[in-house]
C-alpha cells in the first residue's frame, strides 16, 4: 500500500496540465474538492482493489503449500511445495485437457468471428426488404434463455451421432452469434460507403468487398469478438458436461470439476491438487486478458456483454 | 448503445434490377444466420414446446401426456424451492452488483492516470473460469479455516457456516457473485465518462452541491446504462448455473455433503431433470416457465424504464 499517495499526486497534476480553455476538467474531478477528500477516494479504491486481489493471492499461495498447510493462516506459501503442480500433472491428464481447451476455443472463436462478420456485413451494407425486422430478431435472440433450446439441440447432435465428440462445443458457432453480429455491424457501419461503391464500379464482387476491404478494416473489432468467444469457450462447463463422456476429450473446466469431485469431495482430500488445477485453468485467461486488454474493455463498453 | 445510421445512404430506393440483385446478395450474407436461427433457435423452440407436453427419456419415443408436466411443475416442491432460491439470489445479487459497481466506477473516474490499473484489478475475476471461481470460494467460505471467516474474526465477528448452514448458503453464493462484477464497473465507467462536462459546469452555476449534481446530472445521464445492466444482470442471474453446480452438485459425495436443497437453483434442477433423470419433457416445461418469467420481468423493467430512463435527444 506504499502507492497510496501517488494516485493523489497524479490526480492533482492532470488537473493542472488540463487545457486553459476548460477551466475544470469534469472527467477527472468535477469540483475543486479538498485534498483530504481525494485522499479518501483513493484509500477507498485501494482498499477495494486489495479485497478483489486477495482471493487470487490466496489461491496461488495455497496451491504452493503442502497438503496439511493449505488452510494455514497468512498469504505466504510457506512451507513451499511447488511439487503440487507436478503431482496434479501426474494425477490427471491436465496437458490433454489444456490442449483440448485450446483447440475447442480456437475453433469456437474462429467460427463465431468469421460467420458473425459475414452476417454483420450483410446487415450493414445491403438495403433489402425486412432488414430491420430481421435485425430486431437477431437482437431478440439474445434474451432467449439457453435452457429453452438446450434439450432439442442436444437431441439434434445426438441424432447426428456427435455425442461424445467435441463438435457440438463449437460447430453451432458457424451460424453467427447475435452479440458479435451486433458488435461487428456497428464497426462496418462506421466505414465510408463511398469507398465500397467505388470498388463496385471497378468491378469488385460483394464477397470481394467483404473479404478484401471490409474484413481487414475492422480487424480490431474482429479481435474483440475472437477473444470474447475464446474466453467464453474456455470457461464453459455446461456444454462439456452435456456432450462429453470420455475424459480424454474433456476441456479444462470439465476436467477441473472431475478433480474437485475426486480430490476435494471423494475419499482422502487432496486440496493441493484441486488448487493447482484451478491455477492452471486460470492463468491462460489472465495472460489473454493482458495481451488483449484494450479489446476486452472496448467489447464490454460496446456490447455490454457479461464477460 | 445508440445505433449509427450510415449517413451517405439516400432514402428509400426504387426496386431497380440492381436493387433486386443487391437484395439477393444480402440474403446470401444473411444465410448462415437465417439457417442457424431456423435450425438452432426457432426449430428447437417449437420442439421444446412440443416436448413439454410429452414424456421423453431419449431412449423411448416421446409419449404425449398433455398438461401433466405443467401440473407437476406446480406441485413439485423442488421446483418451488429452486425457483425461490433463484429469485432470492437475484433480488440480492442484482441491486448489490449495481450499487457497488456504481460506487467503484465513481471512484475510478477520479483517479486519472491509474484508472487502467484499477480497472484491470476489478475485471480480472471475470476472466477466472466459473468452475475455478466455485472451487476458490468453496474454500474461502470454509467455516473454520476460510479466508472470509478469518477476516471476519479480525473484526471480532464470528462468521457463519457459509457452505453448510442452509440459511447461509445463499448469502455465501451472493458474496461469491460480487467478486465478478467487473464488466458492470466498466460499463458504468464508460457511461460516466460520456457525461458532457458542460452539464456539470451549468449545475455549478446553478449552485448545485455534490449530491444535487449526482442526483440531477450524473444519474439521469447514465440511467440508460443502469437500466441496461439491470436487465442483463437479472437475466443472467436467473440462469445461474456453473459456479453453484461446481460447488454443491455433481457426484454423490458432493450432493451428500450437506442439504443440497439450499443451493438448488432453477437451471441446476432443470439440468438434473433433463440429463440425470432423463425427464426431457418435464425439463422442457421448466425451460418454458423460465422463459415466461424472464419475459415478464423484462417487460416490467422496460415499462418502468420509460419513466426513469433518459435517452439523449429525446424530448422531455
Amino acid at each position: 500500500m506504499t502507492t497510496t499517495s501517488q494516485p493523489v499526486g497524479t490526480g492533482v497534476t492532470s488537473t493542472v496540465v488540463a487545457p486553459v480553455a476548460a477551466p475544470r476538467p469534469a472527467a477527472e474531478d468535477e469540483s475543486g474538492r479538498p485534498r483530504w477528500q481525494r485522499i479518501l477516494f483513493v484509500v477507498a479504491l485501494v482498499g477495494a482493489a486489495v479485497i478483489f486481489m486477495l482471493p487470487f493471492v490466496w489461491l496461488v499461495s495455497a496451491s504452493l503449500r503442502p497438503r496439511e498447510y493449505v488452510f494455514a493462516p497468512g498469504f505466504l506459501p510457506t512451507p513451499f511445495a511447488p511439487d503440487n503442480y507436478a503431482e496434479a500433472w501426474q494425477a490427471m491428464p491436465l496437458l490433454t485437457w489444456l490442449f483440448n481447451s485450446v483447440v475447442v476455443g480456437v475453433a469456437a472463436a474462429a467460427a463465431a468471428t468469421l460467420s458473425s462478420a459475414w452476417v454483420a456485413f450483410g446487415f450493414a451494407y445491403f438495403r433489402f426488404p425486412g432488414r430491420n425486422l430481421l435485425f430486431g430478431l437477431v437482437l431478440a435472440t439474445m434474451m432467449l434463455p439457453f435452457a429453452v433450446t438446450m434439450i432439442p439441440t442436444y437431441l439434434i447432435w445426438n441424432r447426428l451421432g456427435f455425442i461424445d465428440t467435441q463438435v457440438p462445443l463449437w460447430a453451432g458457432n458457424l451460424f453467427g452469434s447475435a452479440f458479435y453480429i451486433f458488435l461487428l455491424r456497428q464497426f462496418f457501419l462506421s466505414l465510408p460507403r463511398e469507398y465500397f461503391e467505388a470498388a463496385r464500379v471497378d468491378g469488385a464482387s460483394y464477397p470481394q468487398l467483404f473479404w478484401r476491404m471490409a474484413f481487414p478494416l475492422i480487424r480490431p473489432a474482429l479481435l474483440v469478438a475472437f477473444v470474447f468467444e475464446f474466453k467464453a469457450s474456455w470457461t464453459d462447463l455446461i456444454k462439456p458436461l452435456i456432450y462429453l463422456r470420455n475424459e480424454q476429450l474433456y476441456t479444462l473446466p470439465r476436467g477441473l470439476k472431475v478433480i474437485l469431485d475426486r480430490f476435494g469431495y471423494g475419499g482422502e482430500q487432496q486440496w493441493e491438487i484441486v488448487l493447482a488445477g484451478s491455477v492452471i485453468a486460470t492463468v491462460p485467461m489472465i495472460v489473454l486478458f493482458f495481451l488483449a486488454q484494450r479489446h476486452f474493455v472496448e467489447g464490454i463498453a460496446t456490447t455490454g456483454r457479461k464477460g | 448503445m445508440a445505433t449509427t445510421v450510415t449517413p451517405s445512404v439516400p432514402g428509400r430506393r426504387r426496386r431497380t434490377p440492381l436493387a433486386r440483385r443487391e437484395a439477393r446478395w444480402a440474403y446470401v450474407f444473411l444465410a448462415p444466420w437465417i439457417v442457424g436461427f431456423l435450425v438452432l433457435t426457432a426449430g428447437p423452440m417449437v420442439a421444446s414446446l412440443w416436448l413439454s407436453f410429452t414424456e421423453y427419456d431419449v431412449i423411448n419415443a416421446p409419449r404425449w401426456s398433455g398438461l401433466d408436466n405443467y401440473r407437476q411443475l406446480v406441485s413439485d416442491p423442488q421446483v418451488a424451492r429452486s425457483l425461490g432460491n433463484t429469485v432470492y439470489y437475484t433480488a440480492l445479487h442484482v441491486p448489490l452488483v449495481m450499487l457497488i459497481s456504481l460506487g467503484l466506477a465513481l471512484l475510478l473516474k477520479r483517479v486519472g492516470r491509474w484508472q487502467g490499473f484499477f480497472r484491470t484489478v476489478f475485471y480480472l475475476p471475470v476472466m477466472t473460469p466459473a468452475v475455478a471461481v466455485g472451487i476458490l470460494f468453496l474454500l474461502l467460505l470454509n467455516t473454520q479455516d476460510g479466508l472470509i471467516n478469518r477476516g471476519l474474526a479480525l473484526l471480532g465477528i464470528d462468521g457463519p457456516s457459509w457452505t453448510t448452514d442452509p440459511d447461509w448458503v445463499m448469502p455465501g453464493i451472493v458474496l461469491m457473485s460480487l467478486w465478478s462484477l467487473g464488466s458492470t464497473v466498466i460499463i458504468y465507467l464508460a457511461a460516466l465518462q460520456n457525461v458532457p462536462r458542460d452539464l456539470y459546469e451549468a449545475a455549478d452555476l446553478d449552485g448545485a452541491g455534490a449530491w444535487a449534481r449526482f442526483r440531477h446530472v450524473t444519474l439521469p445521464m447514465i440511467s440508460g446504462s443502469l437500466f441496461f445492466t439491470l436487465i442483463v444482470n437479472t437475466i443472467a442471474s436467473l440462469q445461474m448455473f456453473t459456479e453453484v453446480y461446481t460447488m454443491y452438485f455433481g457426484n454423490r459425495q458432493t450432493q451428500n455433503s450437506f442439504d443440497s436443497d439450499a443451493a438448488s437453483f432453477y437451471v441446476i434442477y432443470l439440468f438434473q431433470q433433463a440429463f440425470q433423470f432423463l425427464h426431457m419433457g418435464f425439463a422442457s416445461a421448466m425451460a418454458w416457465l423460465l422463459f415466461l418469467i424472464i419475459l415478464i420481468i423484462t417487460a416490467v423493467q422496460v415499462k418502468l424504464s420509460n419513466r426513469f430512463v433518459y435517452y439523449e435527444g429525446e424530448d422531455r
